[in-house]
């Protein structure tokens, strides 16, 4: 009864194996969308027609941003996959009301379906914009009931959703270790996203395993965090753009200069 | 000094009473009209809660819009209630006494319309009504006390709670009047309202210490209620919403636009009561006067709230105030409500024919009302639009449903169809306080000087 209101809110309040994270390299990022596809057919969450993109209010739990840099003829596309970015220090997370938004112990800010009445502060208060608000009920054509993932929860009509790191899929890969009795080794789990990446630009990873994939890609110079200066301690590091012919003013959010870039790890603590 | 008339109490009596114990013609054709508002609002406040906020105009920017900005809007004319009586009653300032209760009426039902707004505004309102105010205590579980949504509630209520009673002492001595001068039904509901009031002298002093210590204790409250409303929006991370100087800025722009709505309800008052003995040319003068120095006021925090945002150099709040100003469409709506917030109104009340005018003052308060709605929307609707640092997600157009309109229509209808049934059952102009006001200044002759007959105790 009590574990409720004795649950630690804080990051890292409790010691845990993990602490999940991913790493989306910028540069391998060609914007084919099949992220975007992916975590739609994983999640459960309903088709965005035209209509709802015009109406601003497609439902994507990770989207890719697409900017265009230079005049036309020479013009380059670039694209940022952006998804929730699992922040340590969260806004969205002491402005609901309702506590529907915790931080678990691995790292992961996880949204309260049950609990979430749809007041969407933390949708206002997110920087980077990737709470989601249902606006409609979800629905499916009949062709796709056989495919809805019955692992994870149909929303109903009236709350915010965000990207959960595929917790189902995290669950699943530890219902399986113990099952079998041996850790999971670095690649075994994947989220949707980076499993459907044809470039492997998103890897997802444990920041606790040092040997891990994203912990090597994220010691690189080109690692940033995505508005690291508000302060929200993300879980996800960005790989910035390599452009050797590349000499106009960039997209300002793309970090420093690679000569400049600091290395900014997630902290790990406990 | 203001003109004076002797009334006599058997007059104030039937003046003020006229209208809780006889119903003219227009009262039904009234009801009916604002009858039929509510009614179409309330099939929408039905269609809402059945279908979601689907039909709003919302989207994935603009999660808050024309629903927030009728609360703070709401809430903001509820100022008036506290800044006429609770202010002016302990400072002595002795034009208040008619204008009070009409003021806290406006406070209360204003205040209960306003908390409709984002109640209906959240995806699962039976879910916030039960989250929020009752609070799960079988399960241990709590709202999270550092959201300033769960502070809103509380400090809202508070002050509706306190008005209640502000109101409800203030009103006891009129109606054991209108208990004796009743039959029936209506004499069975006053006389329980009444709680047996004699006029017996230690009555009447527990009724005045009362009020005087509600008035003192309202005070704090006063001053809270619009700070916490702005932490709504000043606690967020939204570059244009982030900004210290909000609570102040909220809360002397709801004693600007409150005091414009208790301008407003005078005049209908007046016309409709036919009370030219009671709201005269001084009152409407008076509150012309105060007027214009809370209305500079506001302007001048206004100015700080565009200062601080360019001061800061940072991008992104110049960005917003640059969509304020300058982007359509927002560059129509902008000088719009500076000209009737401020630039039109207040140069015409430093004219003391337009003070003492009720069709101007009238007219003028609407205005200003007009323009404070704006106000709202403009500080509340453009920095969501642009809130990223990235562009990709912005959006600048958000289009207003015909159900949002209807649902601010069925909120004006609800705040005057409560002021109209108050003033059907209670008499809207304080009777004893006339009487109170109308005695402390009867002088008496002595020899040849004139001296007060009464000395307040």
């Amino acid at each position: 009864m009590a574990d409720a209101a004795q649950a630690p809110v804080q990051s890292g309040a409790v010691d845990s194996l993990h602490k999940w994270g991913m790493v989306i390299d910028v540069d391998l990022c060609t914007g084919c969308q099949a992220c975007v596809v992916a975590c739609q057919a994983e999640n459960n969450i309903p088709l965005n027609t035209a209509d709802h993109f015009v109406k601003h209010r497609a439902m994507e739990w990770i989207r890719i941003e697409r900017y265009w840099e230079g005049e036309f003829p020479n013009v380059k596309a670039r694209f940022i996959p952006v998804t929730c970015q699992h922040c340590g220090n969260a806004p969205c997370e002491p402005v609901c009301p309702v506590y529907a938004i915790q931080h678990s112990t691995e790292g992961l800010n996880v949204q309260t379906y049950n609990r979430c009445v749809g007041t969407r502060y933390c949708g206002n208060n997110c920087p980077y914009s990737v709470r989601v608000f249902n606006w409609e009920p979800h629905r499916w054509p009949e062709s796709l009931h056989a495919q809805l993932n019955p692992d994870v929860t149909v929303r109903t009509q009236g709350l915010i959703e965000k990207c959960s790191m595929c917790l189902q899929r995290i669950n699943r890969a530890k219902r399986e270790e113990a099952r079998q009795g041996r850790p999971m080794a670095d690649g075994d789990l994947q989220p949707a996203c980076a499993q459907a990446c044809p470039t492997s630009a998103i890897v997802f990873g444990d920041w606790k395993d040092r040997n891990s994939r994203i912990n090597r890609l994220a010691n690189g110079t080109r690692a940033y965090h995505m508005l690291d200066e508000l302060g929200t301690q993300p879980n996800l590091v960005y790989l910035k753009k390599v452009d050797p012919n590349y000499t106009g003013h960039g997209p300002e959010h793309a970090g420093a200069p690679a000569q400049h870039a600091t290395r900014s790890l997630p902290v790990i603590s406990g | 000094m203001q003109e004076w008339r002797e009334l006599s109490s058997p007059k104030i009596n039937d003046d003020l009473l006229k209208f809780p114990l006889h119903t003219p013609m227009w009262f039904w054709v009234a009801a009916a009209g604002l009858g039929t508002v509510i009614g179409a609002g309330t099939i929408s406040f039905a269609i809402m809660i059945g279908g979601g906020l689907q039909f709003l105009g919302y989207n994935n920017q603009a999660q808050w819009a024309v629903l927030i900005t009728n609360f703070v809007f709401w809430i903001g004319i509820s100022h008036a209630g506290v800044m006429i009586s609770a202010i002016l009653r302990l400072t002595q300032a002795e034009w208040r006494r008619p204008v009070t209760r009409g003021a806290e009426i406006l406070t209360v039902f204003s205040l209960a319309t306003a908390m409709l707004m984002p109640i209906l505004h959240s995806g699962r309102p039976w879910r916030t009504l039960y989250w929020e105010f009752p609070f799960d205590f079988s399960r241990a579980i709590w709202p999270d006390v550092r959201s300033a949504l769960v502070w809103d509630p509380s400090a809202i209520f508070t002050y509706l709670l306190s008005s209640v009673m502000f109101v409800y002492v203030a009103l006891i001595p009129d109606l054991s009047v209108a208990r004796d001068r009743s039959l029936g039904v209506m004499h069975a509901i006053y006389a329980a309202a009444a709680m047996g009031f004699q006029g017996t002298k230690r009555q009447w002093r527990l009724q005045a210490i009362a009020g005087i210590l509600l008035s003192a204790l309202i005070l704090p409250v006063f001053v809270s209620v619009h700070s916490i409303v702005s932490w709504d929006f000043a606690m967020a991370l939204v570059p244009g919403w982030h900004s210290t100087v909000f609570p102040p800025y909220f809360v002397i722009g709801a004693v600007h636009s409150g005091v414009s709505a208790v301008a407003t309800l005078m005049a209908i008052l007046r016309w409709i009561f036919h009370l030219e003995d009671y709201i005269t040319d001084d009152h409407f003068d008076s509150l012309g006067r105060l007027l214009v120095v809370v209305s500079t006021t506001w302007l001048f925090f206004f100015g700080m709230d565009f200062y601080y945002g360019i001061f800061s150099r940072d991008e992104m709040e110049i960005g917003i105030w640059n969509l304020r100003i300058f982007e359509p469409p927002y560059n129509v709506l902008f000088p719009l409500f500076l000209l009737t917030a401020y630039l039109i109104p207040v140069p015409l009340w430093l004219f003391r024919n337009v003070r003492r005018s009720v069709k101007w003052m009238f007219w003028t308060s609407i205005c200003v009302n007009v323009g404070m709605w704006m106000e709202r929307y403009i500080l509340i609707v453009p920095p969501l639009s642009n809130k990223q640092a990235f562009p990709f997600s912005w959006v600048t157009v958000y289009q207003p449903q015909p159900i949002e309109w209807l649902l601010v229509a069925f909120t004006f209808a609800i705040v005057s169809t409560g002021i109209l049934v108050f003033s059907k059952i209670f008499p809207i102009i304080p009777l004893f306080d006339i009487k109170e006001g109308q005695t402390l200044r009867r002088v008496v002759q002595v020899g040849r000087r004139t001296v007060p007959g009464v000395v307040r105790d």
